[in-house]
C-alpha cells in the first residue's frame, strides 16, 4: 500500500518552500497611499463642514456620514471590491471599508429575504468589530470612571 | 485493501460536453469547451439556479449528442460544492433521471466515473450520466466572503470556476473506455490553511495515483498523459517534490494539472482553477477530445477533492483531501 513519503512536518516545511509569500512592501506602499488619501478626503469633508458652521458636534458625524455614503456608494456601483483587491488594508480600515463590509453582505443576502437574508447577515463581517469595540468602549468607560479621581 | 476496480467490460464514453463561465472562456482553454456563457447567471434569478442550469444544459447536451432522452438514461450520479448538493439535486428534478448524488467536493467527477462504469460494468446499469458543476459566485458566498467586499487573497488562493462538465457512460459502442478505477482514500497531513487546497489535497492525489500504478502494475510511462484535478500550479509543484522524495519516476512534462490549465496567469486567477467543474470541464472538453482526436491514447485521470466545510475550518480542524482515478483508454 502506497504511503506519504514525508511526515507532517517535513511536509508543512515542503509546502512552506513551495508556496510564493504574498508581496509584501508594494502592500504596504498601496495600503499606505490608498489609506492616507482616504483619510485626506475625510479631512477635506471636515474643513468643507466647518464653512458650513455645523458645530463641533454635527461636523464629525457629517464627515463620517458622508464618507460611509461613499463607501456604501462605490459597493454599490461594484468599484470598492476593486479598490480593496488593490489596497488591502488601506481602504479596508477607514470608515468606508466598513461601509462596505455593511453593504457587500446587504447585496449579497438580498435574495435570501429582507429578514433572514438582509437583515440577519448585513453584520456577518462587520459584527465581530461592533460587538469588541462596543465591549472595549465599556471597558475604557468603567476604566475611566474608576480612576477620574486621580486624573481630574 | 482492494481498492482498485478492474472493470472487465469497460464501458464506452459515449457523449461528453462542457460549460464554461466567461472567465474560463477567456482562458488558454476556451475553444475546446463546448459553450462558452455570456452571462453567468444564465437569466435566473439566483446564482444557486444558474448553477443548476448549467448543470441542466450540460446533462442535455450530453444526452442530445448521445441521442438518449432524460427518460432513457439508467441513472444520473452528480454532484457540487453547494450545501446539499442543490444545484445537481434541482436540475436531477427537471431531468427526472434516478439520481444518485455524490459529493467527494472538487473529486465528484472522477468519482462518479468510477462508480458509474463498476455499475455498468456489474450489469446493473446500460448507461449512467456523470455530472459535476461549480460556479464561482456560488462558492464565494459559501465558503468566503460576499463578492463585493474589498478583500485581498493571498497568492495561494485558488479560483473556483465557473463550469460544468458531464459525461455519459454506456455499456456499448464506440469511444474512449474507462478500463480501472481506484477509490480515494482520506488523507489529512495537517495542512488547516483554507486557502491553500493545493497542498491540502496533493497528498491524497500522491496517494491515489501511487495506489492506482501499484494496484495495476503500471509506471507513469504507461500513460500519455496524467491529469489531475485541481490542485493549481503549487499543489501541482507539490505533488511532483512528492514523487521525487518517494523516488517514484513521474515525468513532469506529462503531469498535466487542470486547474493549473484553466486561465493564464495574467487572469489573476492566483494558485489556478478550482471546484468541481474544474476537472469535469476540462476532461470532457480538453482531454476527452484530444483522446479522440487520436492525440492521446492512455490517460490517468484524477480529481482531487479538499474535505473541509467553513464550519469545520473556523473549528480549527485541518484539511483532509481525497482523490480519485480511472484509467481512460482511446
Amino acid at each position: 500500500m502506497s504511503r506519504q513519503p514525508c511526515t507532517e512536518a517535513q511536509y508543512r516545511r515542503l509546502v512552506a518552500d513551495a508556496t510564493p509569500g504574498s508581496r509584501m512592501l508594494r502592500g504596504y506602499v498601496r495600503a499606505f497611499w490608498v489609506g492616507g488619501a482616504i483619510c485626506c478626503l475625510g479631512q477635506l469633508i471636515s474643513q468643507w463642514a466647518q464653512r458650513l458652521n455645523l458645530g463641533e458636534i454635527t461636523n464629525p458625524m457629517f464627515t463620517t456620514g458622508v464618507l460611509i455614503f461613499i463607501g456604501t456608494t462605490l459597493t454599490g456601483l461594484g468599484v470598492y471590491d476593486r479598490i480593496g483587491k488593490y489596497a488591502g488594508a488601506g481602504s479596508a480600515i477607514p470608515v468606508t471599508g466598513f461601509a462596505n463590509s455593511v453593504a457587500a453582505p446587504a447585496i449579497e443576502f438580498q435574495r435570501e429575504g429582507a429578514v433572514m437574508g438582509v437583515g440577519a447577515r448585513l453584520f456577518t463581517l462587520a459584527g465581530p468589530v461592533l460587538s469588541y469595540g462596543i465591549a472595549a468602549s465599556v471597558a475604557v468607560g468603567v476604566i475611566y470612571w474608576l480612576i477620574r479621581g486621580w486624573v481630574m | 485493501m482492494r481498492r482498485t476496480l478492474i472493470y472487465r467490460h469497460p464501458p464506452i464514453i459515449a457523449a461528453h460536453r462542457s460549460i464554461v463561465g466567461r472567465k474560463e472562456g477567456d482562458g488558454p482553454l476556451g475553444e475546446w469547451f463546448d459553450v462558452l456563457l455570456k452571462d453567468d447567471l444564465l437569466g435566473q434569478k439566483s446564482w444557486e439556479l444558474a448553477e443548476s442550469e448549467m448543470v441542466r444544459r450540460c446533462a442535455r447536451d450530453a444526452l442530445d449528442a448521445a441521442g438518449l432522452s432524460a427518460g432513457a438514461v439508467d441513472a444520473l450520479l452528480g454532484g457540487d460544492l453547494n450545501n446539499q448538493i442543490i444545484a445537481t439535486s434541482f436540475a436531477a428534478k427537471k431531468l427526472g433521471a434516478p439520481f444518485i448524488g455524490l459529493y467527494g467536493a472538487c473529486a465528484t467527477f472522477v468519482e462518479g466515473l468510477a462508480l458509474a462504469a463498476a455499475m455498468i460494468d456489474a450489469g446493473h446499469l446500460d448507461s449512467a450520466l456523470i455530472s459535476a458543476s461549480s460556479h464561482f459566485c456560488t462558492a464565494e458566498r459559501q465558503f468566503r466572503f460576499p463578492l463585493e467586499l474589498g478583500a485581498q487573497r493571498p497568492p495561494q488562493a485558488s479560483w473556483t470556476a465557473t463550469a460544468c462538465g458531464c459525461a455519459l457512460l454506456r455499456n456499448r459502442g464506440e469511444g474512449i473506455r474507462v478500463t480501472q478505477g481506484t477509490l480515494g482514500r482520506v488523507i489529512d497531513l495537517n495542512i488547516s490553511d483554507a486557502n491553500h487546497m493545493g497542498a491540502a489535497m496533493a497528498p491524497a492525489v500522491f496517494d491515489a495515483l501511487t495506489g492506482h500504478l501499484e494496484n495495476t502494475r503500471q509506471r507513469a510511462d504507461d500513460f500519455d498523459l496524467i491529469v489531475t484535478g485541481d490542485l493549481g500550479w503549487i499543489g501541482r509543484d507539490l505533488l511532483l517534490r512528492l514523487f521525487k522524495k518517494a523516488g517514484i519516476d513521474m515525468p513532469e512534462d506529462r503531469l498535466v494539472d487542470c486547474g493549473a490549465s484553466l486561465y493564464f496567469r495574467e487572469q489573476d486567477a492566483h494558485a489556478g482553477g478550482s471546484g468541481c467543474g474544474c476537472v469535469a470541464s476540462v476532461s470532457c472538453g480538453w482531454i476527452m477530445k484530444r483522446m479522440e482526436r487520436g492525440e492521446l491514447r492512455r490517460v490517468l485521470l484524477s480529481g482531487s477533492g479538499a474535505m473541509l466545510s467553513p464550519t469545520s475550518s473556523q473549528q480549527g480542524q485541518s484539511i483532509p483531501g481525497i482523490s480519485y482515478a480511472v484509467t481512460l483508454e482511446g
